[in-house]
């Protein structure tokens, strides 16, 4: 139980830190510490991730880091994604799908380590045209 | 705007294969296809996620897999880490973030791949 409480703030600290929901540390804290089942500890696991992931998305407002209206276009229209998904799963061989999304997990993060970050979010906005922004 | 709705739709579409993996798609592609700073991508995946982990949680709960009083004990506590996570992010560079993002994702890769 005191192992569940501190995955739960680690998975918290990473969350804030990387902007991700931590679902992969919260779905095993849950199986393996609290005996549920991985049906129930995806689902429990969303009960933890949406108060957490909302706290963190106010204080990144406080911080000038949150671009609200994108946000809500991007979780709207990931509910239809995720349905699509739990259907394809029913189709696809799981294995195949795994290791598809693996590779593209180790693309990702090669490229991500490859780019050069912008150091100044706030100063690069107030500075004119940015070619690789959207108009809007 | 069509970018940023297809982008949605894939990270949905990544979480409802894997039960997790939304902020490890839609945080590289704001940064990479986008042109977002690092920190907005990051905010800005938050607050998307908190929006897709409210609808899959309503689903979820329709079919009665919800344990609160769990949900509460690594909840309360990820609050609070959530808050340290977001201020250590103000003040660490954003090179620092992103190998640890990297990071993250190659462990999680290795993990889905080896299941």
């Amino acid at each position: 139980m005191i192992a569940a409480v501190v995955i739960g703030a680690f998975a918290g600290v990473l969350a804030g830190l990387l902007g991700v929901g931590g679902g992969v540390l919260f779905v095993p804290a849950l199986t393996v510490f609290l005996g549920l089942g991985q049906v129930e500890a995806e689902a429990t696991s969303l009960l933890a991730i949406m108060p957490m992931a909302l706290v963190g998305a106010w204080r990144q407002h406080r911080y000038g880091n949150l671009r609200a209206h994108d946000a809500v276009v991007l979780g709207a229209l990931s509910v239809p994604g995720a349905v699509a998904g739990v259907s394809i799963v029913e189709v696809l061989p799981e294995r195949l799908v795994q290791i598809a999304f693996a590779g593209l997990m180790l693309l990702i993060a090669w490229r991500m380590v490859r780019g050069a970050p912008r150091e100044e979010p706030e100063a690069a906005v107030s500075e004119g045209p940015d070619p690789g922004r959207p108009a809007s | 705007m069509l970018e940023l709705a297809a982008i949605g739709t894939a990270a949905g579409l990544f979480s409802g294969l894997f039960g997790v993996g939304g902020g490890a798609v839609i945080v590289p592609m704001l940064v990479l296809r986008l042109g977002y700073a690092d920190r907005e991508a990051m905010g800005t995946s938050l607050a998307a996620i908190s929006m897709m982990a409210a609808a899959a949680m309503l689903a979820h709960g329709a079919y009665g897999n919800l344990h609160v009083d769990d949900g509460v004990l690594v909840g309360v506590p990820a609050v609070g880490g959530v808050m340290a996570g977001t201020w250590l992010q103000q003040r660490l560079r954003p090179r620092v973030v992103r190998l640890v993002f990297a990071g993250v994702l190659v462990v999680a890769a290795i993990d889905l791949a080896l299941k």
